[in-house]
């Protein structure tokens, strides 16, 4: 049944956002704390869980398989409803900060990269 | 006549319409990802482009705050791109995550996922500091658009940012997205992307699924799955890490 994936991702979902609210109330705070971190970990082991016992389908597993597919599209709808008119006065900001940290993690890819020994490296035959 | 039963239709059929009008938008920025920049800028970052252009014209025509959204005709897209549907969604891509795949990255992948966490954040938080916004809740948000554009609205949700910070935190998140996947492919040799190591450092550090698949399809095609299996464990840590550790840092400096 498909529900069951869909239903078994919500359990998740709800799962992840009550216990980043309750450690978000246990650090003395009123705001969710990693919730939706939470339940993709959730989600993870419970996929782990469910296949070790054989009792995940593949229907089922399509009723996750779609959300996770359609996740473009929302933040496509959710980019459509945020407040650019109000953020275009704020400057260049975010030009800046995605220029920075492009080149920031540009280097230190390459830094890191350098360190690898030749050795570990074997090329595919051209 | 006909205007007035088609806007009745939209009206009363909210997210229905917002699923039509998302999808003709996703239809659009695939034709012109294909043959304007053939295939170099990957069809998702031109919607989410798109989608901003046309919250700024809502926004222009309403006067309001919520983009597209406060316009009667498509107000569904309210709905479809709210909180619910969002963090609904973006759980459910965990489900491709395999856990088992991931000890194959090993130290280097995690090392570089941690870096490619907080080093966008700290420019992130640094640049909005520099432009004015001193208060933990903004810097974080738009810090945490550095890191990719899905981490800085969720980030910005949980700690109660205002539409603005978050509309800034989503274009730093895309404009980055669209940035690695251009300059990729002409930075593979100083990056040094040969390897299959190397791609997975490059996923960790570049985080953006979007970006990283775009960009590594374009250097060399093998490489993408390696650099894509890090990438999409940025995103999670970036949920978890973004409104708690990094908020309470943050809040603490100021």
């Amino acid at each position: 049944m498909i529900i069951y994936g869909t239903a078994l991702l919500a359990v998740c979902h709800l799962l992840g956002i009550i216990i980043g609210d309750l450690l978000g109330r246990a650090l003395g705070m009123t705001t969710n704390v990693g919730g939706v971190g939470i339940a993709m970990l959730l989600l993870i082991f419970a996929r782990i869980y469910l296949h070790k016992s054989g009792r995940l389908c593949a229907t089922s597993e399509s009723g996750v398989h779609y959300w996770g597919a359609i996740y473009i599209p929302v933040v496509v709808a959710m980019a459509m409803q945020q407040n650019v008119v109000a953020a275009l006065k704020g400057g260049p900001v975010a030009l800046i900060a995605a220029v920075g940290s492009v080149l920031v993690c540009g280097l230190f890819v390459s830094f890191i990269n350098r360190m690898e020994p030749e050795t570990a490296a074997p090329e595919e035959p051209k | 006549m006909m205007w007035e039963i088609l806007e009745k239709a939209a009206k009363e059929n909210g997210l229905v319409t917002a699923f039509a009008v998302v999808g003709l938008v996703m239809l659009v920025s695939g034709v012109v990802s294909r043959k304007l920049t053939f295939g170099r800028v990957q069809g998702s970052a031109i919607a989410i482009l798109i989608g901003l252009a046309l919250a700024y014209v809502g926004g222009k025509m309403s006067g309001g705050s919520k983009g597209l959204a406060d316009l009667a005709l498509f107000s569904g897209v309210g709905l479809m791109g709210g909180n619910m549907l969002r963090d609904f969604a973006i759980v459910a891509t965990a489900f491709e995550v395999h856990a088992e795949e991931a000890k194959k990255a090993g130290w280097v992948g995690a090392v570089a996922l941690l870096l490619g966490t907080v080093l966008p954040f700290i420019v992130g938080v640094a640049v909005a500091w520099a432009f004015g916004y001193r208060d933990a809740v903004s810097m974080t948000t738009i810090g945490a658009g550095a890191i990719t554009y899905i981490v800085g609205p969720v980030t910005g949700g949980a700690i109660g940012a205002t539409s603005d910070v978050m509309a800034l935190s989503i274009a730093t998140g895309v404009i980055k997205a669209i940035l690695v996947m251009v300059s990729t492919p002409v930075a593979a040799k100083f990056l040094r992307l040969k390897t299959l190591r190397s791609a997975m450092v490059f996923g960790g550090l570049a985080g953006t699924v979007s970006g990283v698949s775009a960009g590594l399809a374009a250097t060399d095609r093998k490489l993408v799955p390696y650099g894509a299996l890090v990438a999409t464990f940025h995103t999670g840590i970036g949920c978890l890490l973004g409104p708690s550790l990094l908020f309470f840092i943050v809040r603490a400096l100021t």
